[in-house]
């Protein structure tokens, strides 16, 4: 099998697909919180009874065909299938951790993911390329319609959708975007904006790594308020901030080429030279060194490269994926040269 | 790097909080931690959710009578006093149980304390009736300033069809 084709049959289609602004916005992502109203959450249910929700989730589906998806029980998977759907973003960290009866719906194409008994009964989630997030909302809302009218849903006139932690309650809902903002970073404007950001009740967080600095210049900007304010609200208000933000990154990419040209395409070429030639690399250092060649290919600085490469390689090159293309076990040692050869592969492609 | 909530100070303070197994983290000057109380402690992560609702509701913690410390769920058997400890709520009817500490606690995360969202169609209750008599209401407003009698009219005909209809359940 050759790696495209690998590549092809691992990848979810928000990182394989297109999207407006996907040149910044990597994904767009909708998840609602929702309950059923006559089972104790997760947290406090017994085994029968979250077998019970799987059961008439599951059910429920199955009574329309507007939408189709399949239920994965966690527990058939082995662990490194599971750590797959997390680095492909599709399930919780902690919904991949061992435990009792927690399942997830996916359709197809992996746009579409319910996780079921993870900390509330379901968590819908629809994730894209791009930056869409009414189409992402059009599409959890229609299946949270479908589902509402067959499953008798936790709702209060005061509060809302009722959730397990209060600070999902009322609408349930956490609409976030994916942001690649290198330029923001290389011009030390990325501390300003982003504090600016989290003024405006969003949550900002790196996705990678620890410390004040993110692995490969890659954030995710969420709500922090569900309740209070309508759907509409919420997303208008992400949506806004997030375009001034790629405007602010293209802005900062052309005062690069402005001010610092010779600097910023020497630093872009090491990049793509380590990538291209390193017999080993963590993915730390793949993802610092993707951020740049990612943004020379955005900057027409490299022009033999196609623009899906970084979210394709950021999900490829983590620990799970890697073990599941080579299809056995691997030590972080040898995860290291593993990685540094499919990097190679595909930037060869 | 400055700091995220005053944007002038260089962040000297890591917040890590995590909520859903999602970490969120947040860098701000030492003195925007101090006003905001939360300056880091010895040990593990005080900035986790459930930490951080324990300070929230920790006035009340303190001045627990010996009602409100046996408060509990009749449903799932969750106490008010687990609640502040795990941060989740055990069960849909916990929020009915511990009705009126709520409001503070969902005015100090969400700024509000009410719903103003999706209702959903079958199991909305009234809340459908009532948003759409609100709309209605507003409607006859702008006719009644724009001299349309006829068009409000009917709408008040609207309304009260709908209130008889809320009165009737
Ligand atoms: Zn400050
Ligand atoms: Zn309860």
């Amino acid at each position: 099998m050759s790696l495209r084709d690998i590549i092809n049959k691992n990848l979810t289609h928000w990182v394989s697909g297109n999207g407006p602004d996907n040149d910044i916005v990597l994904s767009s992502r909708i998840r609602l919180a929702r309950n059923l109203e006559n089972v104790p959450y997760p947290n406090r249910a017994s085994a029968e009874e979250k077998a019970a929700v799987s059961k008439s989730v599951i059910e429920a589906i199955s009574q329309q065909n507007e939408i189709k998806l399949h239920y994965i029980d966690l527990a058939d998977l082995p662990e490194v299938e599971r750590e797959v759907l997390v680095e492909k973003h599709l399930i919780s960290p902690i919904h991949a951790k061992e435990g009792m009866e927690k399942g997830v719906l996916l359709n197809d194409n992996e746009t579409i993911s319910v996780m079921i008994n993870e900390e509330d009964h379901l968590r819908i989630q629809v994730l894209i390329p791009g930056l869409q997030l009414d189409k992402a909302w059009e599409i959890a809302n229609n299946l949270d319609n479908l589902l509402e009218a067959r499953l008798d849903f936790a709702f209060s006139e005061n509060w809302g959708y009722l959730s397990a932690c209060p600070t999902n309650v009322g609408t349930g809902l956490r609409a976030s975007v994916m942001v690649h903002l290198p330029a923001l970073n290389l011009t030390n404007n990325i501390g300003k904006v982003l504090g600016a950001v989290s003024q405006l009740r969003l949550a900002v967080r790196g996705l990678y790594g620890e410390g004040s600095e993110s692995a490969g210049n890659i954030y995710q900007i969420s709500n922090q308020i569900t309740l209070g304010h309508t759907e509409s609200d919420i997303i208008d208000n992400l949506k806004s901030v997030t375009t001034q933000i790629v405007s602010q990154e293209r802005q900062a990419r052309k005062l690069l080429l402005q001010e610092q040209e010779i600097e910023v395409k020497d630093r872009i070429k090491r990049s793509y030279g380590i990538l291209k030639y390193a017999y080993r690399i963590s993915s730390e250092e793949a993802l610092k060194l993707l951020s740049n060649v990612k943004l020379g290919i955005d900057m027409g600085i490299i022009e033999d490269v196609d623009q899906g490469v970084l979210s394709e390689l950021m999900v490829l090159i983590r620990p799970a994926h890697l073990q599941k293309i080579d299809g056995k076990e691997l030590t972080a040692a040898e995860r290291d040269i593993k990685r540094a050869e499919l990097i190679q592969t595909r930037l060869n492609m | 790097m400055l700091c995220q909530r005053c944007g002038k100070k260089e962040a000297t303070v890591h917040l890590t909080k995590i909520v859903n197994g999602e970490k969120t983290e947040l860098f701000i000057c030492e003195d925007c931690a101090k006003e905001t109380g939360q300056i880091p402690f010895n040990g593990n992560d005080p900035f986790s959710f459930q930490n951080l609702l324990a300070g929230i509701l920790n006035p009340e913690l303190n001045s627990f009578s010996g009602i409100e410390s046996e408060l509990k769920c009749n449903r799932c058997g969750m106490s008010y006093k687990e609640f502040t400890q795990q941060g989740l709520f055990g069960c849909a009817y916990c929020y009915d149980t511990f009705d009126n500490k709520l409001d503070p606690l969902l005015k100090r995360i969400h700024g509000s304390t009410r719903h103003n969202g999706k209702v959903p169609k079958r199991r909305g209750g009234t809340l459908r009736v009532k948003r759409e008599i609100e709309e209605l209401r507003q409607e006859l407003q702008r006719e009644v300033e724009r001299e349309n009698f006829e068009r409000a009219a009917e709408l008040r005909d609207k309304i009260h069809d709908l209130e008889d209809k809320l009165g009737g359940e």
